[in-house]
């Protein structure tokens, strides 16, 4: 069978994408981005893009470059606080920007995967992110409703793959990632360690039914806040 | 007034030995290192770890192991991680029993706003709306006033809400308030706060009743 290892990340994301296409990209701030593919994304040239993402990376780093690029028009993301040309942007009315909470989207992401096209919830009621939006009332307590996001291209970080597109991850790198690997038509996922052999079947994380295009990462992982406690001397 | 670590001591004082708790960035994380002695909580982090550990020693920290602030942090001896959506399925499902987060306006009624300023702050409400929709017990430490001195405690927000009536008690530098049936109860005022001050700065009226955190100082 085919393996779906390619080598070159920028050949296989380019001739998929197109301008104006929906991209899910897995992460939380800059940890588990798929960093590889991003700058692939980027190096695309596509322009007009829906980009669903909990954060939007920072000044220069992560889904930032696609900010500088002018690629992206339309945002989903929860917090984008690390951005100042994101916030630029957005009060220019050059972006824009659909705040989703963070729960709701990783189950927005979850549905679209698993063919929900909607679902009720009670975060948010009352509050701007319930306008326009129906609401239902379940033992008591109001929630709105919300549709499963499905999208066009998904990219995401891994810790381990193999050539049948079973992936692992790592620590608290898992985040979004696995459940935007489920909600794209074409994911791509970008991985540490690509094994010669197969994946352990009991520990796969990703089924590799979810994903098209296994490339390897570009190596790097960068830290947003770094704390640390001093060593005691004994 | 109290500190910072005096009002996280206070949010600390009613945890219960073994609960699961959500801290949110700023003032909450303090509640940490401030637990009274023999209670053991589990820290939950949002973006998908429980047993979440003290900053790593410097040179040990990873990429792959941070805390919903984004920072280093480590992982204790029984912890697990997890995705987005296992993540806000235990924060939204009430499993996570207690949430303690900041506030940019809290009113009487417990109506929450922390996440936005119209034309002004452009950050996202990230994990709040589904911590305060889904935990059964959710604290509000922040400063009593704004910068420029006004009332953080109003009677209705007029910023955008993070969530309608979640909020069950404020501690502020000046005083602990509760939400009792959609109404403030003053339960203690921190050295130094006269009632007079403190109705001044408060943007709500309240009753008064200290019965109930009696081993928490005040004036």
């Amino acid at each position: 069978m085919a393996t779906k290892v390619v080598a070159d990340a920028a050949e296989a994301l380019a001739s998929c994408v197109r301008d104006g296409m929906i991209i899910a990209v897995g992460g939380f701030g800059l940890s588990g981005i798929p960093n590889r593919l991003i700058t692939a994304l980027r190096d695309s040239g596509a322009r007009g893009l829906t980009i669903v993402s909990n954060n939007m990376g920072v000044d220069g780093k992560g889904l930032g470059v696609l900010l500088e690029n002018k690629q992206v028009s339309k945002v989903m993301a929860s917090y984008v606080g690390e951005n100042k040309l994101f916030a630029q942007q957005f009060l220019n009315n050059e972006l824009e920007v659909e705040f989703v909470p963070q729960g709701t989207l990783a189950e927005r992401l979850r549905a679209g995967g698993a063919g929900i096209p909607a679902f009720y919830t009670p975060t948010g009621f009352g509050t701007p992110v319930a306008e326009g939006k129906e609401t239902m009332e379940f033992n008591g307590r109001t929630s709105i409703l919300e549709r499963g996001i499905v999208a066009d291209i998904s990219l995401v970080r891994a810790h381990e793959a193999d050539s049948e597109g079973n992936l692992r991850y790592r620590m608290t790198s898992k985040n979004f990632n696995p459940l935007v690997a489920t909600a794209g038509r074409i994911t791509f996922a970008e991985a540490e360690i690509i094994r010669e052999d197969y994946l352990d079947p009991s520990l796969v994380e990703t089924p590799g039914i979810f994903v098209q295009h296994v490339v390897e990462t570009d190596g790097i992982k960068d830290i947003e806040q770094r704390t640390v406690r001093v060593r005691q001397e004994a | 007034m109290w500190t910072r670590d005096e009002m996280a001591a206070i949010a600390a004082s009613e945890l219960t030995d073994g609960q699961y708790v959500n801290l949110g960035i700023g003032i909450p994380t303090l509640v940490a290192n401030n637990l009274p002695e023999g209670v053991r909580v589990t820290l939950q982090s949002e973006n998908g770890l429980l047993g979440m550990g003290p900053f790593p020693y410097e040179g040990e920290e990873d990429a792959d192991l941070i805390n919903a602030g984004k920072q280093t942090v480590t992982l204790l001896p029984g912890g697990s991680f997890f995705d987005s959506a296992t993540s806000f399925g235990m924060i939204r499902g009430g499993h996570v029993a207690t949430a303690i987060l900041g506030a940019l306006q809290v009113a009487a009624n417990g109506d929450l706003a922390n996440w936005t300023i119209p034309g002004k702050l452009v950050k996202g409400m990230g994990g709040a709306m589904d911590l305060v929709a889904g935990t059964p017990r959710v604290i509000v430490i922040t400063d009593h006033v704004a910068k420029d001195g006004t009332p953080k405690i109003v009677e209705t927000c007029n910023l955008p809400l993070t969530g309608v009536g979640v909020v069950d008690r404020i501690i502020t530098d000046r005083a602990v308030f509760d939400v009792v049936d959609s109404a403030l109860v003053l339960r203690a005022m921190a050295p130094g706060i006269t009632a007079e001050s403190l109705i001044e700065a408060t943007g709500a009226p309240f009753t008064t009743d200290l019965t109930e955190l009696e081993e928490v100082k005040t004036a």
